[in-house]
């Protein structure tokens, strides 16, 4: 029964973190090497179940030698690297990215964490002025290339624009989105292998599409709800949530977070249960658990329901 | 397999093999997070064949589809492993070392040729051909089945023509070759693990032959076990048949629902001198009951664990209170002891768990702290220092004869199709399966709802719906030999003519087990619900247009 795995063992490269000499292994992300470092750098679109896709620049660093500021998320670390996570020039790209995105994009459902760096970064969404109402009848899902109309200067544009409602599962509220494709990964080849969803548009028209724009339910969505799973900013929400929220109800301090296993078929699925009052209010699955990954299927996700729909034992006492 | 009942790898060895083969799995559907890892595997470069008489999701991913006869796979099987014979692939050295009966087994095979075998099932002979070879060349394999194997009269055959052809080429106790049976409930692993199987005590420990487990049990229990196994669910109910079983309890289940012709099990159950029901809602088992036993849902509302197809043991907690009235099941069962006198205190599911570990030597290490600490572990894990076992068998590769133990026999197995004959009155195939966002009997599923649910309906091939004129959404008669339906028709693509496809999951708008046949495996007690004969007859006159065609779409 004993086995042993023989890899290629890896290089210690050296280099050089804000003038610290660090030993990291060979394949290490620039990321990791400020972790590993304790330097807490902002990440977007990063995370730990998918594969990095480089859009939201918000973890950038300075590399010595290099003309453009990289991605610590994705750019591996290299033997005698010189890397600056936190020169003039890093802190004024960060700055930037977070004011862009916190103008335009209702930021209010984002971790705590993204509002911790937009005051350490000194963040002024504020400053390209007050937001512009959303056009009428949400012409952003419409939108076609060479069509952008120019805004006048005045007011910030914005992505606002009315939350989708077309099931009982979740909802999709793109004025909190920035475009960070975790959802797209999460559906795609990352874990669901579905591609319901992708970027559809250009510029500041781009935004998260069904193909050609359809309800969901016409959609080839699955309901697996891994979107949900890795949605950065609220933007994906289940149904439970947003319904709780509308109603004032939601209250995130009266939730208690329980891992269990799904009631469904025999593959071990760790669910997590956010249970208030005494109910399920949404569903999660651990990143860091071999199984699922974070991920679920639309029975592990959404069909909790049936142990919240018995009145109370009498009636099977009869 | 050889021994102990449980799949030889883990899902993540899915991800690092070479080769997968899903046999009677439609894994995209039914077991989604296992098809994730699956999916990992082929992105890094894995062949993959779908053998399964439905072109299903699952298959769409496949290199190749074989798409067989139902209740052909051993026809099947056994040309694969006379062509890997034939063609001189066969692990010679493993056979001799680890195997014993090879012999008995290429001479049963020898008359399955890959002609035979395409008469048989449908499937050309050059892609049985393909896929011997490639099974047989691979450096790492992973052969995959569900109840497409195991529901049929000769499942525990079915499974053996598997077991053979891992034997024939060593794809077995290796990371990343192995034999993985996909469990359908969140704990019919944990149920076999903990002696709910005719024959075992916890840990597969044979009640009849295992005399120092048996005296162990003894020991610890303070009784006399009687050395002799037991019933599964089959044969209960031809005792209840013959007058010798007048008392059921039944815990968990709704057989009125799930098992194969209801019009018998209704009447059995109905018989019955006394039956009580433990569960959490009042199915329509229950409602039969002179006793219900109001029960807690174990995966929200109670401590304990559950096992997974990777042999995995978990902990499943509790987040809820239950509604009034609920009692834990260990509470119900203590209480029932108490009542029939004899005293087992109130153990908590901890305690019983150590008991557990005290008696089923598999199950030593996993206290509930490593449990927690770990994420679960897979058995055999027979003592605290032990990191559990990720994939069984690995002992079969062993230079020392001595560690390298019992052969694994090779166990041939003679072709035989399905119990219910297709005839001229007959002419169609049924078969039943599982859709994405519903479950069995769908009293847990029923109770959300989704977009890509819709009702229940018969699924034909192309083929047979324009022959037969029909109608996407129309009401047919559906029958067979046991009885008949109403439902809708659908015009399904994956599935050849001449075969026809339902689901168990909603039996208040079709109850499709009025159709199945009984017919069940002598060994495992498991039904045949993958092949009954039907009929199907027009219920709309000739000519009379359909005013209002339902819509009902295939989900991707």
């Amino acid at each position: 029964m004993s086995v042993t795995f023989v890899a290629a063992p890896k290089r210690l490269l050296t280099m050089t973190v804000d003038g610290q000499t660090i030993k990291v292994p060979e394949g290490t992300t620039l990321l990791q090497a400020c972790q590993q470092r304790g330097i807490d750098t902002p990440t977007l679109c990063y995370l730990e179940n998918l594969t990095p896709v480089n859009v939201c620049r918000v973890c950038v660093v300075e590399v010595e030698g290099s003309r453009t500021l990289v991605p610590a998320c994705s750019r591996k670390a290299e033997d005698g690297m010189v890397v600056k996570s936190d020169s003039d020039r890093v802190r004024a790209s960060r700055k930037g990215v977070l004011e862009l995105l916190a103008s335009s994009v209702d930021l209010s459902l984002a971790s705590p964490e993204v509002h911790q760096w937009m005051e350490r970064y000194g963040a002024e969404p504020d400053r390209f002025g007050p937001s512009s109402a959303p056009p009428p009848g949400n012409p952003r899902d419409r939108a076609r290339p060479g069509e952008h109309v120019p805004a006048d200067g005045l007011a910030a544009a914005t992505v606002s624009q009315p939350a989708k409602l077309d099931n009982d599962t979740y909802i999709r509220d793109y004025s909190r989105c920035i475009l960070c494709y975790k959802c797209v990964e999460a559906c795609g080849v990352d874990a669901q292998n579905t591609f319901a969803i992708a970027v559809a548009g250009r510029g500041f028209e781009a935004r998260i599409s069904t193909e050609f724009d359809v309800p969901l339910p016409d959609s080839a969505c699955v309901y697996c709800g891994n979107c949900i799973g890795v949605c950065p900013t609220g933007a994906l929400m289940f149904k439970s949530e947003f319904d709780m929220r509308n109603a004032g109800t939601w209250d995130e301090s009266k939730q208690t977070i329980t891992t269990t296993i799904c009631p469904y078929c025999g593959v071990g699925c760790n669910l997590e249960l956010h249970v208030q009052d005494n109910s399920i209010v949404k569903v999660t699955s651990p990143l860091d658990h071999d199984i699922t990954r974070g991920h679920l299927c639309v029975k592990g996700r959404f069909g909790y329901q049936f142990v919240q729909h018995r009145s109370d034992g009498s009636e099977a006492q009869q | 397999m050889f021994g102990a009942g449980g799949g030889t790898s883990s899902y993540r060895e899915i991800e690092e093999t070479d080769l997968v083969i899903l046999w009677g799995s439609n894994a995209r559907e039914a077991h989604p997070i296992f098809f994730h890892h699956l999916l990992k595997g082929l992105r890094s470069g894995a062949k993959f064949y779908a053998v399964d008489p439905r072109r299903t999701t699952s298959a769409q991913w496949a290199d190749v589809w074989m798409g067989l006869e139902v209740g052909s796979d051993i026809a099947l099987a056994n040309a694969v492993g006379r062509e890997i014979i034939r063609a001189g692939l066969t692990n010679r050295e493993f056979i001799a070392r680890a195997t014993s009966n090879f012999e008995a087994y290429a001479a049963a095979v020898e008359p399955c040729t890959l002609q035979w075998a395409e008469a048989e099932t449908g499937v050309p002979a050059d892609a049985i051909r393909e896929l011997a070879h490639d099974y047989a060349k691979a450096d790492r394999a992973q052969l995959c089945w569900t109840l497409g194997i195991t529901e049929h009269h000769n499942a525990t055959d079915n499974v053996f023509a598997l077991i053979n052809l891992a034997l024939l080429t060593g794809h077995v106790g290796r990371w990343g070759s192995g034999l993985v049976p996909l469990r359908g409930q969140n704990n019919v692993q944990g149920g076999g693990d903990m002696g709910a199987i005719p024959n075992k005590l916890p840990g597969f420990q044979d009640v009849a032959t295992n005399v120092e487990a048996r005296a162990r049990f003894e020991r610890a229990w303070g009784v006399h076990l009687p050395p002799k196994a037991g019933w599964h669910l089959s044969l209960m109910f031809e005792a209840m048949e013959r007058g010798e079983l007048t008392t059921a309890y039944i815990l968990g289940e709704n057989p009125l629902r799930s098992e194969a012709d209801t019009d018998r099990t209704r009447r059995l159950l109905g018989g019955l001198e006394h039956l009580v029901v433990q569960d959490i809602f009042l199915t329509d088992t229950a409602a039969m009951a002179e006793v219900v036993l109001p029960a807690t849902a174990s995966w929200s509302e109670a401590e304990g664990t559950v096992t997974s197809s990777e042999r995995r043991v978990q902990r499943v907690r509790r987040a809820l209170d239950p509604p009034a009235g609920a009692r834990d099941d260990i509470e119900i069962l203590v209480e029932l002891a108490r009542r029939l006198g004899a005293d087992w205190g109130h153990p908590t599911a901890e305690q019983a768990w150590d008991e557990l570990r005290s008696l089923s030597p598999m199950h030593a290490g996993m206290s509930y702290r490593r449990l927690e600490e770990l994420g679960g572990l897979q058995w055999p894990c027979p003592d605290e220092q032990h990191p559990g076992s990720e994939f069984l068998h690995g002992r079969l590769w062993e230079e020392d004869p001595a560690r390298r133990g019992a052969a694994a026999p090779f166990t041939p197995v003679m072709a035989e199709g399905p119990v219910d004959l297709i005839s001229e009155d007959y002419p169609l195939r049924l078969t039943t399966g599982r859709r994405l966002d519903s479950f069995n009997t769908g009293v847990q599923s029923s109770q959300y709802s989704t977009p890509i649910r819709r009702p229940e309906s018969l699924n034909l091939s192309p083929e047979d719906m324009a022959e037969m004129g029909l109608r996407d959404g129309e009401r047919v008669r559906i029958s067979s030999r046991r009885g008949s339906v109403e439902a809708p028709v659908l015009t399904d693509p994956s599935l050849r003519r001449g075969l026809a496809f339902m689901t168990l999951h909603f039996p208040e708008q079709v109850a499709t087990n009025n159709l199945t046949l009984d017919a069940w495996d002598r060994l495992s007690g498991t039904a045949e619900f993958k092949a009954t004969a039907i009929r199907v007859d027009r219920i709309r006159p000739e000519g009379l247009e359909i005013e209002q065609p339902i819509a009902i779409e295939v989900p991707g």
